[in-house]
């Protein structure tokens, strides 16, 4: 198990990273979809299938598919390709990078000191609990974000609407 | 050591079992829309016709595997192994019968959601990948048809899952004991069919393909294997989604006297023969018809059906 | 909705009928005597050659699938020295047929003639020329018409006065 959680996180990283560096706009969406399926594999080693599950039906099945369908529509041809090569100059990489790298080492200190491991073992947590934490004690979260969702909802509509008046 | 070989047994004979039968679905397929169309479908190539698929198969193998040297090749190639991993992938937690299952996860029924989302890519990225204009038009439509029969399809089957208090397709099967769900349910079998039409691209939602009016869609470019692994992806999805009905609507495996495999074998026959006769019966969509139907209709209907399930289950069963 | 099922339903019902289809290698259709299909040269009552290599159903053929060469043998009566139909040139239109004086070229019933050869699709004056009479089993050409050849002169065909002796004062 440890094996395949580590095997699953270094695919992650590595997609990640191929994200960023890849200048076809389809291909770093493509790597982004592994990196959020290699996730979905930690959390499900984790003990969390839910949250696995929910991670590939939402984010790499249903946002992600938006992601490929707006850039199809947009047909990025070899001119956008050589205008992200231009831009993918170390100038430009080296801030964020450092800023990475210091959040990566903290990370690592942390693994290392130890605080992490005293969460104890894994245990499988069944959808049920995770509902009954959600409707629960975060019962607040869960209506702030559906409060969210409604404006977003009414403004989709909003923009969506046809507008009858001004065609005549 | 004895419980692997099994579990390896099980899978193997899972696979072999239904990459023959989706071959032999093809055969169906031409034969029953033969009969419903007045003729005989193919009935030359050994008893019954029966070896056609064997010949279709050995003419595919030996066609030209061609990549089109203006398409993205590693993308190309790897759309149409997307469709046949995602469905096989799915069949991992169909309850055959109470012992033969691959993986009875505790998150089945998200697990198959999850795995037919991904299969979207498959098309999405097929239609992108050849560089064509059909092929792109239909890659667009199938993005578009599969993320939004997705919404209520998963939303369809959140009623059931209600009513049997668990996300495992064995539990699921085990609490249609008493009454089959497609009664208590018949609204979200209804959506969930519609849906899983939708799903499988076929008529009257093949859109994504449509011969009449973009060629072949995301598949115009494919040849060959590639070309077959889409045709066989095709046929495992409507496997995947009459299973799917069984196990959710219909008591999967349960029934009387016989043994659990002849009826599930029996009753996701059925449900494939209703797929067949509907492509026989009903003509394609217009998109936006697809669309309007999708999200004005069937959305709100699994809204309610959602709902009124919920307020059933809830005076039915207070809160512990 | 409902004409939806309706039309479903009807659809189910057609598995109950009986195919139309002609299962065709062995239950062969019905083709009437007329049928344009493989064109065969014939022959007279007498087993001799009809056609007299007049041409005419060369230059009738709209596709130009029809080549031959006219000779004569010593009793002066026409007949082609060698006869060639491209058949992958053919469109089965029947002209030749109805240009010809002679009821040599006729097209009969039979249509079952590919080949995994186009070559072998040119027919030669044997494979054309057929033993019988084809349709018009008592026709002979030169039993009725006024043409001379050897051991047949003039006046001496079926229903054919003698020709008018010009020097003759006799009406």
């Amino acid at each position: 198990m440890t094996g395949a959680f580590y095997l699953a996180s270094l695919v992650a990283a590595v997609s990640t990273g191929l994200v960023i560096t890849s200048l076809n706009a389809v291909h770093a969406l493509l790597y982004l979809i592994v990196s959020f399926l290699a996730v979905a594999v930690v959390f499900f080693i984790l003990g969390a299938p839910f949250i696995a599950m929910l991670e590939i039906i939402i984010y790499a099945g249903a946002i992600m598919v938006l992601f490929v369908f707006v850039v199809m529509m947009l047909n990025l041809g070899r001119r956008a390709i050589e205008q992200e090569a231009g831009w993918l100059t170390p100038k430009i990489w080296i801030g964020p990078s450092i800023l990475s790298a210091t959040l990566l080492g903290e990370l690592l200190y942390l693994f290392g000191s130890g605080i992490l491991s005293q969460a104890g073992g894994i245990t499988v947590q069944a959808p049920k609990q995770v509902s009954v934490v959600l409707l629960g004690p975060y019962l607040v979260g869960v209506e702030l974000a559906s409060m969210l969702l409604l404006p977003g909802l009414v403004g989709a509509y909003h923009v969506g609407r046809q507008l009858k008046s001004e065609d005549a | 050591m004895n419980e692997t070989a099994s579990k390896l047994l099980i899978i193997i004979g899972v696979l072999v079992t239904l990459l023959t039968l989706s071959a032999l679905l093809i055969w169906l397929e031409r034969r029953l829309l033969g009969f419903w169309q007045e003729r005989y479908g193919p009935n030359r190539v050994g008893p019954f016709g029966l070896l056609q698929v064997v010949a279709d198969m050995i003419k595919i193998f030996m066609k030209e595997d061609w990549v089109p040297p203006f398409a993205d090749k590693v993308v190309f190639v790897i759309a149409p192994a997307v469709i046949i991993v995602t469905i096989l992938m799915s069949f991992a937690v169909v309850p055959f019968t109470p012992s033969i299952v691959v993986a009875d996860l505790n998150v089945g029924l998200l697990f198959f959601l999850a795995m037919s989302s991904l299969s979207a890519y498959s098309v999405v990225l097929a239609g992108w990948a050849s560089n064509n204009k059909y092929s792109l038009l239909g890659g667009l439509r199938a993005s578009a048809q599969m993320l939004s029969y997705e919404v209520f399809m998963g939303l369809s089957l959140m009623g059931v899952v209600m009513l049997a208090g668990s996300f495992s397709l064995q539990d699921i099967v085990k609490a249609q004991q008493g009454v089959w769900f497609c009664i208590p349910q018949i609204l979200g079998f209804v959506i969930f069919l519609i849906a899983g039409l939708a799903e499988t691209k076929r008529i009257p939602f093949d859109i994504p393909e449509a011969e009449a009016e973009l060629v072949a869609g995301f598949h115009t470019e494919y040849s060959g294997m590639k070309f077959g692994m889409f045709f066989v992806g095709e046929y495992l999805g409507v496997i995947l989604i009459s299973a799917m009905i069984t196990v959710l609507f219909f008591g999967g495996w349960q029934g009387p006297w016989l043994p659990p495999v002849v009826w599930f074998s029996i009753k996701t026959f059925l449900f494939i023969c209703l797929f067949i006769l509907l492509r026989a019966a009903l003509p394609r969509l217009r998109f936006d018809q697809l669309m309007g139907f999708g999200w004005k209709v069937m959305l709100p209907l699994a809204l309610v059906n959602l709902a009124v399930t919920g307020a059933l289950v809830l005076v039915g069963h207070p809160l512990e | 909705m409902l004409k939806l099922l309706k039309g479903i339903w009807l659809v189910f019902l057609h598995a109950f009928t009986r195919p139309v289809t002609v299962q065709y290698p062995e239950e062969k259709p019905y083709l009437p005597p007329r049928w344009r299909g493989r064109i065969i040269l014939s022959r007279d009552p007498d087993g001799e050659e009809r056609c007299v290599g007049c041409y005419l159903c060369s230059v009738a053929c709209p596709v130009g699938c029809i080549a031959l060469q006219a000779t004569e043998d010593e009793h002066g009566r026409r007949y082609p020295a060698w006869f060639r139909i491209n058949f992958s040139r053919c469109i089965f239109c029947g002209y030749c047929e109805e240009a010809c004086p002679t009821y040599a070229i006729q097209l009969t019933t039979d249509f079952e003639m590919s080949e995994h050869d186009r070559r072998n699709l040119v027919y030669e004056k044997e494979h054309l020329l057929i033993s019988g009479t084809g349709k018009y089993p008592g026709y002979n050409f030169y039993r009725v018409s006024g043409v001379r050849i050897g051991g047949k002169d003039k006046g001496e065909a079926e229903h054919e006065a003698s020709p008018t002796d010009l020097r003759s004062l006799m009406p």
